[in-house]
C-alpha cells in the first residue's frame, strides 16, 4: 500500500513536471523541470527494483546531460518571447495527436493483450539478488560486443562534438609539432654563392 | 555406307567455298576456280559412288546421326543424313549440274571482277543444297532451305551496283520469307504432334496424326495433317515459285546466267518438289492438302506458260518456262505421283540447265544483249549452241524419245488417271500447257537462231562464238537431256527404284496403275505418237513457225485483236502491281500507323516520356511537402508513426 | 503492489505528453531536444517495466544502450545547435529552412 502511494505521488510529480517541460515559457525552467522528471523517474525505477539503471539515470542524465542542456540554454540566451509566438496556434494539433497516441498505446496494451497480464506485479526476487551483478553479467557476457560498439559510439560522439564546436581563432601563437618534427636541414639553410666584394 | 564419306560430300564444296571466298585475292583467279571445281568434282564422284553402291552394291540406305548439336526437353537437334535412292539421285543431279555450271562459269565470268567471289558462292550453294537433300531431320532441312535462300539472295544481287539486281534479290528474299514462315509453321506442327524432328519418328506417327484435329480461326476444327501439309507446302510454294509466290523467279534473272541455270532452274527451285516428295508419308494422309497442291501446280503450269509467249528477254522466257515446268512437277505431286515428279525434276534439271547455259552462251556471244528482237540467224554462227539448244527445246516440249517426253507424258497420264478433286482442271491445264510450252519454246528458238540477223552493225562486227569451256558443259548436259528419260523411266517409275523412300497409299497409286500398261520405253514413245499431247506439241511448233518466222504480221494481228489479254500478260497478271500497291502499301501504312500509334505515342509518349513526366508531376506535388522546416519533418515522422501503429493495431 | 498496468499507463501518458510537446514547441530546437529526451524516458519506462515483469534482464540492457545512444545524441545535437547559433545568431526553427533544395 505504501509502495502504491509512493508510486502515485512520484507519478504525479513526473507528469506535472513533464507538463512544465513542454509548456514553460522559459527554456531554463523547462530544463530544470526535465531534471525533476529524471529524478522522479529514477525514484520510480527504484520502486520496481531496477536500482542500477535508476542510479545511472541520475548520474548520466541529471549529472551530465542536463547540465549540458542548461549550459547551452544559458549560453545561447534565446529570445524567449519570439520563440514562443504561435504557441497557442498548435495546441489543438498537439492535443489531438496526444489523444491519438494515448488511444493507440492503450489499444496496443489492452486490445492486443500481448500475452501478459497487466494486473500482475513484478517477479519476486530471491534474497541476496543483486540487480547490478545481474546486469553486469549480462553486459559483459552476452552483450560484450554491443557494449564495445556503444563505447565506440560514445567516443565518436565526443570527437564529433568537439570537432563541431571547436573554432580556430586567428592570430594565436601555437606550436605545430608535426611541422617541427618534419623539418630537414637542407630546407632550412640556403647556401648562396657570390663573388667576394671589395670593401670600399 | 561410311558416314565420314557421306560427310565429305557436302563438306568438300564448303571447304573450297571458304578458301575461295576468304583467300580469293591471295590465291588468284585460276586457283580459286580450280579449287572449287576440284571440290565439286570430288563430291560429284563420291555422290556417284554412293548411287552405285545403292543400285548395284546392294547397300542398305544410310540413316543416322553424324553430330548431335543439342538435346532439350526430349527434342534433339542434330546433323544427320538420310541417304536412300531418292537422296542419292538428287545428290548426283545437284553435283553434276553444279560441276557443269562451275566449268561453264570460267568462260562466262572470265572478265568479271568478282570472279573468286562467284566461285565461292556457287560452291557454298552446292554445300547448302546437299545439306538440304541429305537431311534426315526437319532441323537440318530447314538449315539447308535457308542456306540456299541466302546464297540465292547473294547471287541474284551478285552485280550489286545495279539497282535492279538489288531490288530483285530483296524481292526474292522477302517472297521466300513468306513461304518460309509457312514452312516453319509446318515444322512446328510436326514437332507439336510427334514430339520429334526426325523424319523416322514423324513418318511413323503420320497415321496417328491423320485422325487428329486442330482448332484454328474461330473454333472450327481442322484436320491436323491438312494444316501441317498445307503449311509445309506454302514453304515449297516460296522456294519452288508457285503462284502466287512466284513473282521473285523472273526477277532473279538479274543474276549471272550460270546461277539462273544452277539455282533458279535445276536445283534450288526444285527443293520444294523434293521436300514434298520426301514428305510423301505425311501428304498421303491429307487429300485436301494434295488437292490444294494440285490446283496450285496446275495454275502455275498453264498461266506462267502464257507469260513466256509475250516476253522478249531470252532469259526470262526460260524463266517462265521454268515456272511452268515447276507447276507440272507440283501437279504430279498433287496426284500422288511423287515418282513422276522426281523423274520430271531430274530430266528438267538437265534440259533446263542446258537451255539456260545455251541462252547464256548466246548472251555472251552477243556482248550481254538479252533482247531476242535483236538476235536471229545465229544458227550458222554458233552451231554447237544451236544444236544443244535444239535438243533442250525438243526435250522441253516433250518430243518422243527425248528425256522430257518420258517424264511429261507420264505426268500427264498420271493426272488423267487420278480421281482426286481438281484433277479435271489440272488435266486441262497440263494438256493446254503442252501447246503453250511448244509455242514459247520454239518462238525462242526461231527468234534466236532462225530468220535474218537483226543485230546492229556494231554487234555483228564484235560477234564471237564462245570458247570450249562453255561449249563442253552444253554437250555434257545435252547427252542426259537426250537419253536419261529413255534409260531411267522403267526402273524409276515402274520398277522398285525408290523402295521405301516414297510412300503412296494403295488407293492413290496412279503410277502403279500406269505400270500395268507399261511395256518398255520404246512402246511408250511409239504409243505417244498417236496421242493428244504429241499432236498439241506439234501444233505448237507449227504455230510458232508460222507466227514468228513465216508470217510475223499474223502474230501482230493476233496481238492487236487480243490487246486486253496482251496487256494482262505484259503486266504478268498484275501480281507485281498488286504486291507493290496493295500488300506493300498496306504494310507500310500499317507499319506507319504502328510507328506513330504504338511506338511514338504509346511507348515513347506514354511509357517512356510519360513515366518520366508523371514522376516529374508527382515530384511537383511532393515538393510542397519538402518545406525545409525541421518541425514539419518531425510532424510527418510522428504522423507516420501514428499511422503505422494504427495499422499494426487494427491489422489493416 | 505496482502492477504492469501502472507502469504502462504512466509510460503512455509520458509518451503522449512528449509527443504533444514536440507539436507545441516546434519552433524551438532546444525544447524539441528536451522533448525527445522525455520521449526516450517514456520508452525506457516500458523496457524496465517489461523486464521486471517478465523476469528477464535483457530489457534493462536495452535501456542501458538507449541511455548511451541518447547521451551521444544530445551531445552531438547540442554541439550542432551551438554551431548553428554561432552561424545564424538564432535557433528559431522557422528561419532554418536551408534543407529545402
Amino acid at each position: 500500500m505504501f509502495v502504491e502511494i509512493l508510486f502515485y505521488a512520484f507519478a504525479a510529480v513526473l507528469l506535472v513536471s513533464g507538463l512544465t517541460v513542454i509548456t514553460s515559457r522559459n527554456p531554463v525552467y523547462s530544463a530544470l523541470s526535465l531534471v525533476l522528471c529524471f529524478v522522479t523517474s529514477a525514484a520510480l525505477w527504484l520502486l520496481i527494483e531496477a536500482e542500477f539503471l535508476a542510479i545511472v539515470l541520475v548520474l548520466v542524465y541529471v549529472g551530465a546531460v542536463m547540465v549540458l542542456f542548461l549550459f547551452v540554454v544559458m549560453m545561447l540566451n534565446v529570445n524567449v518571447e519570439r520563440v514562443r509566438s504561435g504557441f497557442t496556434r498548435h495546441v489543438w494539433l498537439g492535443v489531438l495527436v496526444t489523444l491519438l497516441v494515448i488511444g493507440e498505446i492503450v489499444g496496443v496494451v489492452v486490445a492486443r493483450q500481448l500475452g501478459v497480464d497487466p494486473t500482475r506485479g513484478g517477479v519476486p526476487l530471491a534474497p541476496g539478488y543483486s540487480n547490478t551483478t545481474e546486469l553486469g553479467v549480462a553486459l559483459f557476457t552476452r552483450f560484450a560486443y554491443p557494449i564495445e560498439l556503444a563505447a565506440m559510439l560514445l567516443l565518436v560522439a565526443i570527437v564529433a562534438a568537439i570537432a563541431l564546436t571547436m573554432r580556430k581563432r586567428r592570430g594565436l601563437r601555437v606550436q605545430d609539432i608535426s611541422a617541427q618534427v618534419a623539418v630537414r636541414a637542407s630546407e632550412r639553410i640556403r647556401i648562396v654563392k657570390m663573388d667576394a666584394e671589395r670593401p670600399q | 555406307m561410311n558416314p565420314s564419306l557421306l560427310l565429305a560430300i557436302p563438306l568438300l564444296p564448303l571447304l573450297a567455298a571458304v578458301i575461295a571466298g576468304l583467300f580469293g585475292k591471295l590465291i588468284g583467279r585460276a586457283m580459286a576456280a580450280g579449287l572449287t571445281i576440284l571440290g565439286v568434282a570430288a563430291s560429284c564422284f563420291l555422290a556417284c559412288t554412293v548411287l552405285r553402291d545403292l543400285l548395284i552394291g546392294g547397300v542398305e540406305p544410310f540413316n543416322g546421326t553424324v553430330y548431335q548439336w543439342l538435346a532439350t526437353d526430349g527434342v534433339t537437334l542434330q546433323v544427320g543424313f538420310l541417304v536412300d535412292k531418292l537422296t542419292a539421285l538428287m545428290m548426283v543431279v545437284v553435283t553434276f549440274v553444279s560441276l557443269c555450271v562451275h566449268v561453264y562459269t570460267i568462260g562466262y565470268m572470265h572478265d568479271d571482277a568478282g570472279f573468286q567471289r562467284f566461285f565461292s558462292y556457287i560452291s557454298l550453294f552446292t554445300f547448302s543444297m546437299l545439306m538440304l537433300v541429305m537431311a534426315n531431320n526437319f532441323m537440318q532441312l530447314f538449315f539447308g532451305w535457308e542456306a540456299v535462300g541466302v546464297v540465292s539472295y547473294l547471287l541474284i544481287g551478285f552485280w550489286y551496283t545495279r539497282p535492279s539486281a538489288i531490288f530483285a534479290n530483296l524481292k526474292a528474299f522477302l517472297v521466300n520469307r513468306v513461304g518460309d514462315f509457312g514452312f516453319l509453321l509446318g515444322i512446328a506442327g510436326v514437332l507439336y504432334f510427334t514430339g520429334s524432328l526426325n523424319y523416322d519418328a514423324a513418318f511413323a506417327a503420320a497415321p496417328s496424326i491423320a485422325g487428329k484435329t486442330i482448332t484454328l480461326f474461330g473454333g472450327h476444327p481442322w484436320s491436323a495433317m491438312t494444316v501441317i501439309c498445307i503449311c509445309l507446302f506454302i514453304g515449297a510454294m516460296g522456294k519452288s515459285a508457285q503462284v502466287p509466290l512466284h513473282v521473285w523467279l523472273p526477277d532473279s534473272m538479274e543474276g549471272p546466267t550460270p546461277i539462273s541455270a544452277l539455282i533458279h532452274a535445276a536445283t534450288m527451285v526444285t527443293a520444294g518438289i523434293f521436300m514434298v516428295a520426301r514428305m510423301s508419308p505425311l501428304f498421303e494422309y491429307s487429300d485436301t492438302a494434295l488437292s490444294f497442291v494440285l490446283v496450285i501446280g496446275a495454275t502455275t503450269a498453264l498461266f506462267m506458260g502464257f507469260l513466256g509467249i509475250v516476253n522478249n528477254d531470252i532469259k526470262r522466257v526460260v524463266a517462265y518456262s521454268t515456272l511452268s515446268q515447276l507447276g507440272y512437277m507440283t501437279v504430279a505431286l498433287g496426284v500422288s505421283a511423287y515418282k513422276v515428279a522426281i523423274f520430271h525434276l531430274m530430266t528438267h534439271a538437265f534440259f533446263k540447265a542446258l537451255l539456260f547455259l545455251a541462252a547464256g552462251a548466246v548472251i555472251v556471244a552477243m556482248h550481254h544483249e538479252q533482247d531476242m528482237r535483236k538476235m536471229g540467224g545465229l544458227r550458222k554462227r554458233m552451231p554447237v549452241t544451236y544444236w544443244t539448244s535444239l535438243i533442250g527445246a525438243l526435250a522441253l516440249i516433250g518430243t518422243p524419245f527425248f528425256s522430257g517426253f518420258y517424264s511429261k507424258d507420264a505426268l500427264i497420264e498420271a493426272v488423267g488417271e487420278s480421281h482426286r478433286a481438281g484433277a479435271g482442271y489440272a488435266y486441262f491445264c497440263v494438256m493446254a500447257g503442252v501447246f503453250v510450252t511448244a509455242l514459247y519454246t520454239f518462238r525462242q528458238i526461231f527468234m534466236v537462231f532462225f530468220g535474218k540477223e537483226r543485230m546492229d552493225h556494231h554487234a555483228a562486227e564484235h560477234f564471237h562464238d564462245v570458247g570450249w569451256n562453255m561449249k563442253a558443259p552444253l554437250v555434257a548436259l545435252a547427252i542426259p537431256s537426250l537419253l536419261i528419260g529413255y534409260l531411267t523411266i522403267g526402273p524409276l517409275l515402274f520398277g522398285d527404284y525408290f523402295g521405301g523412300a516414297i510412300f503412296v497409299r494403295e488407293s492413290n497409286d496412279v503410277v502403279g496403275e500406269m505400270g500395268a500398261e507399261f511395256s518398255g520405253p520404246v512402246a511408250f514413245a511409239l504409243h505417244a505418237l498417236t496421242s493428244l499431247p504429241f499432236a498439241l506439241a506439234s501444233l505448237g511448233v507449227i504455230s510458232a513457225w508460222y507466227l514468228f518466222l513465216q508470217n510475223p504480221a499474223a502474230a501482230d494481228r493476233i496481238a492487236g485483236v487480243l490487246a486486253p489479254v496482251r496487256r494482262v500478260l505484259d503486266n504478268k497478271y498484275y501480281f507485281d502491281w498488286f504486291n507493290e500497291n496493295v500488300i506493300a502499301r498496306c504494310s507500310r501504312l500499317l507499319g506507319g500507323a504502328l510507328w506513330r500509334g504504338g511506338d511514338r505515342a504509346l511507348i515513347d509518349g506514354i511509357l517512356v516520356d510519360g513515366s518520366a513526366k508523371s514522376v516529374g508531376r508527382a515530384a511537383l506535388l511532393v515538393r510542397v511537402v519538402q518545406s525545409g522546416y525541421l518541425y514539419s519533418y518531425a510532424f510527418w515522422m510522428i504522423t507516420g508513426l501514428v499511422i503505422l501503429v494504427g495499422l499494426f493495431l487494427y491489422r489493416l | 503492489m505496482i502492477t504492469l498496468g501502472h507502469m504502462l499507463t504512466l509510460s503512455a501518458l509520458l509518451f503522449a505528453l512528449s509527443v504533444a510537446g514536440i507539436f507545441i514547441n516546434r519552433k524551438n530546437v532546444l525544447l524539441l531536444l528536451m522533448c525527445l529526451e522525455l520521449l526516450l524516458l517514456a520508452v525506457n519506462f516500458n523496457f524496465v517495466a517489461f523486464s521486471r515483469y517478465l523476469g528477464q534482464i535483457d530489457g534493462q540492457v536495452f535501456v542501458f544502450f538507449i541511455l548511451t545512444v541518447a547521451a551521444a545524441e544530445s551531445a552531438i545535437g547540442l554541439a550542432i545547435l551551438v554551431v548553428l547559433f554561432r552561424e545564424r545568431r538564432s535557433i528559431n526553427v522557422e528561419e532554418l529552412n536551408k534543407l529545402r533544395g
